[in-house]
């Protein structure tokens, strides 16, 4: 077919999606994540297997979501086998992006969150192991739902000069969609503003 | 490959006659505005549409212009009672407040949008869970400032067809102009300015069988007028800009074909929709029709399935060389689903799951058939991968 609007790649996975957890095969996993909300049109959930060495060896996700969606999350899946965990907890949207050879613009923000759940399967593996020090939803929490743009996300745009809501839109989508997270969104801003630039303020 | 094209609301094949049409009126390129004897050809071929649309729609020769499409002539409408300039024949009621509805087309709604911001007061009209206005909402709404009531007849994503005649009256009650904008009404099923009791109407070529490029605008005898594009005598001062030939003649050779047509393709198509709602609910569960009334269109079909999302299903179903389209907001490019769907009070889940079939001239009982067999398996298949289907099923 001429002209998809997404890449091969993405087809291919779309198309043939690898890891995909069918109840019936009862995958015994360590770790087990969600990220997204289905008021946005994507939600998914990732679970992993995690050898003594904390290296992934296996790993099975489900998604509701639209091609880039299960695309992504596919070639995500086949990524992390043979990870460590602080190496797979590293990875990014635009990583897996370019893994994808390429994604269009609109579908980057909204589409691409299986690194959050892979990061919340880790989460949920460090606390089921009894390490929950090693946590890190707190220090990278999904405030915007729809747009999945967590913490570390808007401490990254502050940094990049995001200096009020509007800028720090303009530099996450955050906030775009459903608006609901405007609050939050302000107070962390608030906060990473103090943090970087204490001395701009005073 | 099968191809099986079920997206007529999006735009439809060229008929075979009309195509003919095209070709003949490409061959003479004189200026419908040109006197001498290609020119008057010209006019000729454009006048012949002129009847041909007037006629189909009950209205008077001297009532339709043609436009460049159907959002040019609902941009038109929309524009007239603001114009604002002393001597214009739009400020003769002095009113300029527009009220319309939230399901309307987005050259309709984004056009309201721009005019509030230029101080036009606009109202917008609810729609229930069938996607249908009130006509108690609308009589609440009117006020002495009320210049123009704009409403669809049918629905693009649903069919879902308005009681226009009494909403007119409502309007006309209250002092105010009515419009409505039947690009996916005309054709498709009858369609009578006069027993509608509009002051405007709008209707598009591409959506009956002509070619892209071509729209026309009923405008009733004595209703106040300010033109979009100025800067020409074409269509009586209405619409500047050399005519469209090919594309009007085309636009009347449709109509002429419709007049033909439609009656028995509406019958045939219903059936076919009745066929497909009865066998489609024993193949997939958790499924549900949206706008999905008696007067609805018959040519189309709003489907919402639970758990799967619909650019996924779409893309799935075009592979197997079926064209639909989705509701769900990732088709868009925008982040939210359907605007129709969401104002009809559908959750989230079931507005991002949805596809609009549309069924037109050529669509057969195979046709349906065929998507009947695909369209179970695709679903099934986005359900084993589904992170919501799976939650709802193990109750987690």
């Amino acid at each position: 077919m001429s002209n998809w609007v997404y890449s091969d790649k993405v087809k291919e996975h779309f198309m043939n999606p690898r890891n995909i957890y069918r109840e019936e095969e009862e995958f015994d996993y360590d770790g087990k994540g969600m990220a997204g909300n289905i008021k946005c049109g994507d939600q998914m959930m990732m679970m992993i297997k995690v050898d003594d060495k904390d290296t992934i060896t296996d790993c099975r996700w489900k998604t509701f979501g639209c091609a880039s969606a299960i695309a992504s999350t596919s070639v995500l899946s086949e990524m992390v086998k043979g990870m460590s965990l602080e190496e797979a907890s590293r990875i990014s949207p635009k990583e897996i992006m370019e893994e994808l050879k390429g994604l269009p613009e609109n579908k980057v923000h909204c589409s691409v969150l299986g690194d959050k759940a892979l990061r919340a399967a880790i989460d949920d593996f460090y606390v089921r192991t009894g390490r929950p020090g090693k946590v890190k939803t707190g220090a990278e929490k999904v405030v915007c739902q729809c747009m999945n743009v967590t913490s570390a996300d808007i401490e990254h745009a502050v940094l990049e000069g995001a200096r009020n809501y509007y800028e720090l839109q303009e530099h996450t989508k955050l906030g775009t969609v459903c608006g609901r997270c405007k609050e939050e969104a302000e107070v962390l801003l608030r906060e990473y503003k103090e943090k970087h630039f204490e001395s701009e303020n005073k | 490959m099968k191809n099986v094209y079920l997206d007529h609301n999006a735009t439809t094949d060229i008929h075979p006659e009309v195509k003919k049409t095209v070709i003949k009126t490409l061959e003479n390129y004189g200026n419908p505005s040109s006197m001498h004897g290609l020119g008057r050809k010209a006019r000729e071929a454009v006048e012949e549409a002129r009847k041909k649309t007037a006629s189909f729609i009950g209205a008077g020769e001297k009532e339709v212009f043609f436009t460049g499409s159907g959002s040019e002539a609902n941009n038109t409408v929309l524009n007239i009672f603001s114009c604002g300039a002393s001597g214009c024949d739009s400020r003769r009621n002095g009113r300029s407040g527009i009220i319309t509805s939230v399901i309307e087309h987005p050259c309709i709604l984004e056009t309201s949008k721009c005019l509030e911001e230029r101080g036009v007061p606009v109202k917008y009209l609810d729609v229930d869970k069938y996607g249908k206005v009130s006509k108690k909402q609308l009589e609440d709404m009117v006020d002495e400032n009320t210049a123009l009531v704009s409403i669809m007849t049918a629905n693009n994503e649903t069919g879902v067809v308005q009681d226009i005649s009494p909403l007119a009256e409502v309007a006309h009650r209250a002092g105010a102009y009515f419009h409505t904008d039947a690009v996916q009404a005309v054709g498709k099923m009858p369609v009578d300015v006069k027993e509608m009791g509009v002051d405007f109407l709008t209707l598009s070529g591409h959506k009956i069988y002509a070619p892209k490029g071509v729209g026309a605008l009923y405008v009733k005898k004595g209703t106040p007028f300010c033109p979009l594009i100025r800067g020409g005598h074409q269509e009586k001062g209405r619409r500047a800009g050399t005519e469209n030939t090919p594309g009007i003649a085309a636009l009347g050779k449709a109509f002429e074909m419709r007049e033909k047509e439609m009656g028995a393709e509406a019958s045939r198509l219903k059936k076919l929709k009745k066929m497909f709602k009865s066998e489609i609910k024993e193949k997939i569960s958790d499924c549900s029709f949206n706008g999905d009334l008696p007067d609805s269109l018959p040519s189309t079909i709003n489907l919402s399935i639970a758990g799967v999302e619909g650019e996924a299903l779409m893309l799935y179903l075009d592979m197997e060389g079926i064209s639909v389209s989705t509701g769900s907001a990732c088709a868009t490019g925008s982040l939210s689903p359907s605007h129709v769907l969401i104002s009809m009070g559908l959750g989230a889940e079931m507005a991002h799951g949805s596809i609009r079939i549309s069924m037109g001239r050529k669509t057969q009982q195979e046709d349906m058939e065929y998507l009947l067999h695909v369209l179970p398996r695709v679903v099934n298949r986005l359900r084993e991968m589904s992170a919501v289907y799976f939650k709802e099923t193990t109750h987690e």
